[in-house]
């Protein structure tokens, strides 16, 4: 049996994944991203402190420097602590919870959204078309962050504001490319076979027009989520984010903005980091894929 | 001929495609200062009456611009007609309640020209061929790896090969498993559109035989749509020949090709390059096909008829018979 | 040795291979055949045979996994594989001119008709631009477009399928050349533009003396065109000769089942003929011969490749690659 065979035998999202792991910086930043994601899931564990839990903050001990070793509890903060005694390890963990949470769950809310919106604007065509076009052209017209902030601030502070309000935006990217590939699809002679095979509209779209337009969807997905992590942060960080006892990254770097200059770098620095890192892999591997998926560099 | 109902009759049918409603009394006014224009409208298809009866291969034969696969789409229920009426069995489509009219579309199944395009790349084969069948009832959840199976069979593929995705397949074969997909919602007719133009010539002989074989053991009837003369010389009982939305010639097969009578089919016959033709000086009629959008007045054809003459330029010709079952439509027959 | 007498083309064991993921591809598999000076060779095969890839490696235009890797390709006897890429330009388009089945591949569908004719012209050619305007316009005339001026001033999308695929056959005939290959030129259009097109082309090939290699799977369209007639099966020249005796005495099975496999050939009503068995797969060749899976002469002999050879002594110049050729048996509906 020929290779080529048994390449071939196995369904697109394998043969996807083959092609995704030729590249050794792209597996380099899903290594990156699935390290980031299982930090976060194990928290409680790999972490000394909560930093949420106020009763284990000592504020006897902010601002020490990275490797100290704390008073009472008997830890060594080794990335040091921020302006109320946090322990910035534990703290950057959490942090990255809040912001994956933030990140993959407007993502996906705004996927399936957009998504619906998309599919239906393609199929019905003529005036549902255009209206829900122009409602997306309209979204995608302002300006995200100012639309962020106006939101923000009439819906007040919190995480699942926080996420509801990049649904909002996103929503529209999403619809836009659902629309593009469906009007595509649509076109194509296997719908003709489907509708004239007495398929009802619905199905057709689910289970046929749906799976083909996944591939630009998925791509815009994972460069979306990085996106959304981007704007949580600067959100908090401009104060209109997560609550002050929740910290996110955003936050944390907010935070230690202050300190800066009195060369306590460690409070911003190691958070910055931790979010660069994980948006660089997140836009790693979102590059690859979008080369991966497209259907004009595949033989 | 026989008497019998036929599966599909097409009567008056006219398709325009990109026309719009006429405008009111603003939108005359626009026109008239030339701010707007009037849409391009084209005609596809253009008074044409065509009927199938059960067990019969009616061919359609016609170049680019000649609204045969437009035509192949109306009869198979894709398209709806901009005028005139399609009956399948005797039954105009609007008057019949839903299940009914579901009916009629599973009696009548297309088979495409591009094998690749035809088949959903994301689908195995198995949900291609038989959800359809599932989601109306020919088969249940319990014998529909079974019905698929024979369904596969029947188009001559091996059904161990069902779980299979289509760009596993060559042309040839996905092209089978497009007609499997027709054969498992029990049609009576099958519309070809070009269905093996895109095939290399020993596969196209392997297709051309399975329809025929289908033929003889379901007594599926076909319209059988093709550029390709020969093809249609070697399975079609009877062939209408189109150029540029209407029908311009139809007789049975062996007389069409034994005594064509409208110029048009006469240039395509003695332009076809026949394997029995070497280092010929090729006989060729003058001009391009016109567009569909801007069809010449009268005759269409008349720009380009060696016998063209006056009437042809003012006066739209009709179809009408010029021996058994032979019709033409072509002025010159009149002045005999 | 007069310059009539050196062949314009002369292919020996050409062989190009595709490098793919699931293995490597012998797509061209020791191709060889001979051009005189005005003759016409129909290269004839189905999909997969090789035929556009021999025409490409002829060329130059095989991109990477391709490779040419073997052969020579003697153009009026310089080896074209030998020549650096600068020379090898200096010829394309100039001596030798390639036509696609899609007149997009040669034609940029944002640039108007002169103005990629000119610049086709100024590549090979000092001359002022009107000069090279005028030359496109007369190539036009030749190849028999209706008011040429009017078609230089359009953009591709506004000509007919059939207009532009006569363009690329002007850009083509541009400089003369002394080679012209046509891959699938006229599959793609109706019977009648079809028949416009090659008739044209007999008339200029005949009036410049060009050689011509006409690659098509349609064994009709060769058969009113060509001299010679070199038919293709995984990679191979499996049957070559005068058109006449290929088509009339075809020695070869796989020649013989394409076409019996013709309605043309074929009582009206009966079942066609075909070929039994699956096209080659190129990552699993037979050791011999590569129809033998499929060949009802095939032997114990077949496992060895055969070699091209004259099976008929009344007819020097028709070959075949097969240990059992001769007339195909009767036809067995």
């Amino acid at each position: 049996m020929s290779i080529r065979r048994s390449f071939d035998e196995h369904s697109i999202w394998w043969r996807v994944a083959a092609d995704f792991l030729q590249s050794r910086v792209a597996v380099a930043g899903l290594v990156l991203l699935a390290l980031v994601a299982l930090a976060a899931l194990a928290a409680p564990w790999i972490t000394p402190q909560n930093p949420y839990d106020l009763m284990q903050l000592d504020v006897l001990d902010a601002r020490l420097k990275p490797g100290t070793p704390s008073s009472a509890a008997g830890y060594t903060y080794w990335l040091g602590t921020d302006g109320q005694g946090r322990d910035l390890y534990s703290a950057i963990v959490y942090g990255l919870r809040i912001s994956l949470l933030v990140g993959i769950g407007s993502a996906l809310i705004a996927a399936v959204l957009g998504t619906g919106v998309g599919l239906l604007a393609a199929y019905a065509g003529g005036k549902v078309d255009a209206l829900l076009m122009r409602l997306v052209d309209l979204l995608l017209s302002f300006p995200t962050i100012l639309m962020a902030l106006m939101i923000l601030a009439y819906v007040g502070k919190g995480v699942g504001n926080v996420v509801l309000t990049l649904v909002l935006l996103e929503w529209a990217y999403y619809a836009r490319t659902a629309r593009g590939q469906a009007l595509v699809e649509t076109r194509r002679e296997y719908v003709d076979a489907a509708r004239g095979q007495g398929i009802p509209a619905w199905r057709i779209l689910s289970g046929h027009i749906l799976p083909n337009c996944l591939p630009p969807l998925l791509v815009i997905g994972a460069l979306q989520i990085a996106r959304a992590i981007t704007l949580e942060a600067t959100l908090s960080f401009l104060g209109l984010g997560v609550p002050i006892t929740e910290p996110s990254l955003g936050l944390l770097i907010s935070n230690g903005y202050q300190y800066l200059l009195s060369n306590e770098y460690w409070i911003s620095f190691f958070p910055g980091v931790a979010l660069l890192a994980t948006i660089v892999a997140i836009n790693l591997v979102g590059d690859q894929l979008r080369d991966v998926l497209n259907p004009r560099l595949q033989k | 001929m026989n008497n019998t109902l036929p599966l599909v009759d097409m009567q008056g049918v006219s398709k325009r495609f990109g026309a719009r409603p006429p405008p009111g009394a603003l939108g005359r006014a626009l026109r008239r200062l030339g701010v707007t224009k009037p849409p391009l409208v084209t005609h596809a298809v253009d008074g044409v009456d065509l009927a199938v009866r059960p067990g019969e291969v009616v061919g359609v034969v016609g170049e680019s611009g000649c609204g045969k696969s437009t035509l192949g789409r109306i009869a198979a229920g894709l398209l709806a007609p901009t005028e005139g009426s399609v009956r399948v069995n005797g039954q105009l489509l609007n008057g019949l309640t839903a299940p009914e009219r579901l009916a009629a579309r599973l009696r009548v199944q297309m088979v495409f020209q591009d094998p690749f395009a035809s088949l959903n790349p994301r689908l195995r084969v198995s949900r291609i061929v038989g959800e359809a069948a599932r989601l109306h009832g020919l088969t249940d959840a319990a014998s529909e790896d079974d019905y698929v199976s024979a369904q596969l069979q029947r188009a001559g593929l091996d059904p161990a090969l069902r779980h299979r995705y289509p760009h596993q397949f060559s042309g040839g074969q996905r092209q089978r498993i497009g007609i499997a997909r027709a054969l498992a919602v029990q049609p009576a007719m099958l519309v070809c559109d070009e269905a093996v133009a895109a095939l290399d010539v020993s596969i196209q002989a392997q297709i051309l035989n399975l329809f025929m074989d289908l033929r003889d053991e379901l007594g599926l009837a076909y319209l059988f749509i093709s550029h390709d003369l020969g093809v249609i010389e070697h399975v079609c009982d009877r062939v209408a020949v189109m150029y540029l939305g209407r029908v311009v010639e139809s007789a049975p097969v062996d007389e069409l090709f034994a005594r064509p009578n409208h110029p048009y089919t006469q240039a395509l016959l003695a332009e076809i390059p026949r394997i029995a033709q070497r280092r010929t000086t090729f006989n060729t009629i003058r001009g391009e096909i016109p567009s569909p959008i801007d069809p010449p007045s009268g005759c269409h054809f008349h720009p380009r008829c060696p016998h063209a003459f006056d009437r042809c330029r003012s006066e739209v010709p009709t179809l009408r018979g010029i021996a058994i079952h032979h019709a033409s439509a072509c002025h010159l027959n009149d002045a005999a | 040795m007069s310059a009539d007498d050196v062949p314009t083309l002369e292919v020996r064991n050409l062989q190009t291979r595709f490098h793919t993921r699931g293995g490597v591809l012998p797509v061209v598999d020791g191709v060889s055949f001979t051009l005189a000076r005005g003759k016409v060779l129909g290269l004839v095969g189905e999909s997969g045979s090789g035929k556009s890839v021999t025409g490409f490696s002829i060329m130059g235009l095989v991109d990477p996994p391709g490779r040419v890797e073997g052969g020579q390709v003697l153009f009026q006897g310089q080896d074209l594989l030998q020549l650096p890429p600068a020379a090898r330009r200096a010829l394309r388009g100039n001596r030798i001119a390639m036509i696609f089945q899609d007149p997009m591949a040669t034609l940029n569908p944002v640039l108007r008709v002169d103005t990629q004719m000119v610049e086709a012209v100024l590549a090979h050619r000092r001359i002022g631009n009107a000069a090279a305007r005028q030359l496109a316009a007369e190539t036009l005339a030749q190849v028999g477009m209706p008011s040429p001026e009017d078609r230089l001033r359009a953009y591709p999308h506004q000509l007919s399928g059939g207009m532009r695929q006569r363009v690329a056959i002007a850009i083509a005939l541009l400089h003369g050349p002394d080679l012209i290959i046509a891959d699938e030129p006229t599959t793609a259009l109706d019977v009648t533009i079809q028949a416009q097109i090659l008739s044209e082309m007999q008339k200029l090939v005949a009036a410049r003396g060009t050689s011509l290699i006409w690659i098509s799977h349609d064994l009709s369209v060769v058969a009113g065109l060509a001299d010679e007639i070199a038919v293709m099966y995984a990679g191979r020249i499996v049957e070559h000769g005068p058109v006449d005796a290929v088509l009339d005495q075809p020695q070869h099975p796989y020649t013989q089942g394409l076409i019996g496999s013709l309605p043309s050939a074929n009582r009206r009503g009966a079942r066609l003929r075909q070929i039994p068995g699956m096209g080659p797969n190129l990552l699993q060749m037979p050791p011999g011969c590569a129809f033998a899976p499929r060949c009802a002469r095939a032997s114990a002999a077949c496992s060895v490749m055969p070699q091209m050879h004259v099976p008929r002594a009344e007819a020097p110049s028709h070959q075949v690659r097969c240990f059992h050729p001769g007339v195909a048996e009767a036809a067995t509906a």
